[in-house]
């Protein structure tokens, strides 16, 4: 694949969206994270990148509180966004998944129609005041998501019909209908053909400009290829920070340049 | 020799069939230095079940066929008009074998020898008389051609008996030599095994549904003798039902219809909501901890015998209903009534609702949810949105499911609402239902020769109709809309 793309990579922002400081998770007796500390920059892809088990996932999770729904989790240390700690007992994690969007490993629909897929977000917050803005917000959504000339016709037919790469990108839509300020990929590709994952690559590429995305991968050319900033995570900590070009041609750490070669996984 | 001879018998040749056989090849692979197709104990088990299942299987076809084919013969030994009627043939056989037993027993007893008991004949003395002497009380006096009868019965049998166990230990051996002979190390036998197991399985999955088409057929045959003595019209819509066994009898089906489906929609009214709400907890909200402790609490409910629930029905639910709304509000002084009736079968199919219906909830993907709570909406909503959409096919067939069980429930309703034909509205009057006056007809000492105990099969296959068509209803919905979210 053409990695030579993450050469020009150079990250524009510095203004940065989501300071987490040691940040700590604890499934029942299980450190699952460990004392991470983060800074990801607005309108940006940041990629998550480790071998399984090594906390990448868990740190998504907690960037829009959805740890808050496995009973035995605890997570610790400060996560702010825009300098508010969303960890805060004023913030109300139903409002906060509403400004950071989630899009999840396997493509994840309801059995609904696909025009009722994107517009159960705006339904549920009150973002259209009627039939027409909604309308709009759905068409709105789909064209950011690329899907819209392909299900332009069929807005009535169920989402679970799409093909797997469609569904994805109908799931993108249907989080970014809430227009969120941050947008979390868990795997976004990995149940997807390389065609579709190319297509949500691009999207990805796309969306950089309204959002700041996070996600999380194994695949390290899909990191290379999308994004500006990349994290390397090992055994439940953050081993290592920065620009992607930076991470995967001169590495600091050597935990990283083993990963990255392939000697750890 | 006895069955139980004849089956212990059978046993030991297929143990042996085991034994042989296995070793047959064991040794046969150790002479050719062949290596075994399939393990020994497939060698053995096709050597067992060669010695036994088709002897089992004849064995059960002659028990099955003998009585009926002596029956035929017998038939020779009196005037048709007596065995015209199928009740009164029914008896007469009865009869006949009594006797036949009787004599045996006599014989067994040493009070009458073989050939005694062979060639005895009314003319010597009262049959009934001797055989009273033995302990073989009957209940008249032996006719002719009925102790005629029993003593053709009787060798008949007897031949038949020897048929019989000579059959089946040929068979029993001829599997054996068979299953021996073709015990080489090359043999499939794991291969065979397979074919039996399949066989098994397709038997027991044959079973149920031959039981329910012989139930349908011998309902519909009695349901037709019914309508051959009452018109079909008036029993489907005539609006009374006022059984008389003095005859002129009203046997409407609409007023129990109408009391089974209104004590039935009350019923559901309780246990829907109640069950539904209480599946919703357990599956979204309910911490692990409790989750263990009530779910089997509820379950507990459906453990409960229904004659249970008809006294509670009875003395607790029906006092009070009466006490508290019928009277106060003007309605009626009835303690059973359709109100009692109903809230107890309701309360009887809570735990089949929500355990069903928890299962259900439980089986939508995690990664649903997931999706939901991610896009912000809160966990009611996506319960409302998102899991119940999901789960509706599912949970529509456990309530037409249940729906079948309260229209077929009997004991709380024959306890608890009473035993009053009548088309009403009033919730608090008593009322009753099909399957109460299935019993009601049928109880105490009846003959099947009347419109007004025939009855009784036609109300049975109107409720079978009823219990079926929604139980199928129910399947389809389930099928539509299963694949939903996969």
């Amino acid at each position: 694949m053409d990695d030579m793309r993450l050469v020009e990579r150079t990250v524009e922002q510095l203004q940065s969206k989501i300071e987490a400081k040691g940040v700590q998770v604890y499934y029942g007796e299980k450190h699952a994270l460990k004392d991470v500390d983060v800074a990801i920059l607005d309108r940006t892809v940041t990629a998550f990148i480790g071998p399984s088990g090594c906390g990448k996932s868990t740190f998504l999770r907690c960037l829009n509180r959805m740890n808050d729904t496995v009973a035995s989790a605890r997570v610790m240390g400060s996560i702010r966004i825009d300098g508010e700690d969303i960890y805060d007992a004023r913030v109300d994690p139903v409002q906060l998944r509403a400004k950071v969007g989630m899009v999840f490993q396997k493509p994840n629909p309801f059995p609904k129609s696909i025009y009722e897929n994107v517009a159960y977000g705006p339904k549920i917050h009150g973002l259209a005041a009627n039939k027409a803005e909604l309308d709009s917000i759905v068409e709105a959504s789909l064209r950011k998501a690329a899907l819209w000339n392909e299900v332009k016709d069929r807005l009535d037919a169920t989402g679970t019909g799409l093909s797997g790469g469609q569904q994805q990108r109908l799931c993108i839509a249907r989080a970014i209908a809430t227009s969120p300020e941050v947008l979390l990929m868990d795997e976004p590709c990995s149940a997807l053909d390389p065609i579709a994952t190319a297509q949500v690559e691009e999207l990805i590429d796309e969306l950089r400009s309204q959002f700041s995305v996070v996600i999380v991968t194994h695949s390290m050319q899909q990191a290379a290829r999308v994004s500006q900033k990349t994290a390397f995570f090992h055994l439940g900590s953050l081993v290592e920070y920065g620009e992607t070009g930076q991470i995967f041609t001169n590495p600091k750490d050597p935990r990283t340049e083993a990963y990255i070669t392939g000697r750890i996984g | 020799m006895s069955v139980f001879m004849l089956l212990a018998l059978v046993a030991v040749f297929s143990v042996a069939g085991y034994i042989l056989c296995r070793q047959r090849a064991l040794k046969g692979a150790a002479a050719t230095g062949q290596k075994l197709h399939s393990l020994p104990n497939y060698y053995g088990w096709y050597g067992f079940v060669m010695a036994s299942v088709p002897a089992l299987l004849v064995l059960a076809v002659w028990l099955i066929a003998q009585p009926l084919v002596i029956e035929r013969q017998l038939s020779g030994f009196f005037p048709p008009e007596m065995i015209e009627d199928d009740a009164a043939r029914t008896l007469l056989f009865d009869d006949v074998r009594r006797v036949a037993a009787g004599l045996d027993v006599a014989v067994a007893q040493g009070a009458l020898t073989e050939d005694q008991a062979a060639n005895i004949r009314t003319e010597f003395g009262s049959i009934r008389d001797r055989l009273a002497t033995v302990g073989v009380a009957l209940g008249a006096e032996v006719t002719p051609p009925v102790l005629q009868a029993a003593q053709d019965y009787r060798e008949m049998s007897h031949i038949g008996a020897l048929g019989r166990s000579i059959l089946t230990v040929l068979l029993s051996l001829g599997g054996l030599a068979l299953a021996i002979r073709v015990t080489k190390p090359a043999f499939r036998a794991r291969n065979r095994v397979e074919q039996v197991v399949l066989a098994l399985l397709i038997l027991s999955s044959t079973i149920a549904i031959l039981t329910t088409v012989g139930i349908v057929l011998s309902m519909l045959s009695e349901s037709l003798r019914f309508f051959t003595m009452y018109p079909a019209a008036d029993f489907f819509f005539n609006l009374t039902w006022s059984p008389n066994f003095r005859g002129n009898s009203e046997l409407g089906l609409l007023p129990l219809l109408w009391g089974t489906l209104y004590i039935s929609f009350v019923s559901m009214l309780v246990a829907v909501p109640i069950g539904l709400f209480a599946a919703i907890y357990l599956a979204e909200y309910a911490s692990p901890r409790f989750r263990a402790i009530v779910k089997p609490l509820i379950e507990v409910i459906a453990g409960i015998p229904t004659v249970v629930f008809g006294l509670f029905a009875l003395v607790t639910v029906g006092p009070f209903l009466r006490d508290y709304f019928a009277e106060p509000l003007g309605l009626g002084n009835s303690g059973s009534s359709v109100m009692t009736a109903g809230i107890v079968i309701g309360i009887l199919n809570i735990p089949f609702i929500s355990s069903l219906a928890d299962d259900i909830i439980n089986a939508v993907p995690q990664s649903m949810r997931d999706g939901s709570l991610g896009l912000g909406a809160t966990k009611s909503e996506t319960v409302r949105k998102v899991v119940l959409p999901a789960a509706l096919p599912g949970i529509m067939g456990a309530v037409l499911m249940a729906a079948s069980r309260a229209i077929g429930e009997t004991m709380i309703v024959t306890m608890g609402a009473g035993a009053a034909a009548k088309l009403d509205l009033n919730p608090f009057e008593a009322m009753t239902t099909i399957t109460v006056k299935i019993v009601s007809q049928l109880t105490g000492d009846t003959e099947f020769n009347s419109p007004e105990t025939l009855v009784a099969f036609a109300l049975g296959m109107s409720l079978f109709v009823i219990t079926l068509g929604l139980n199928i209803l129910a399947l389809m919905i389930v099928r539509k809309y299963r694949e939903q979210y996969e």
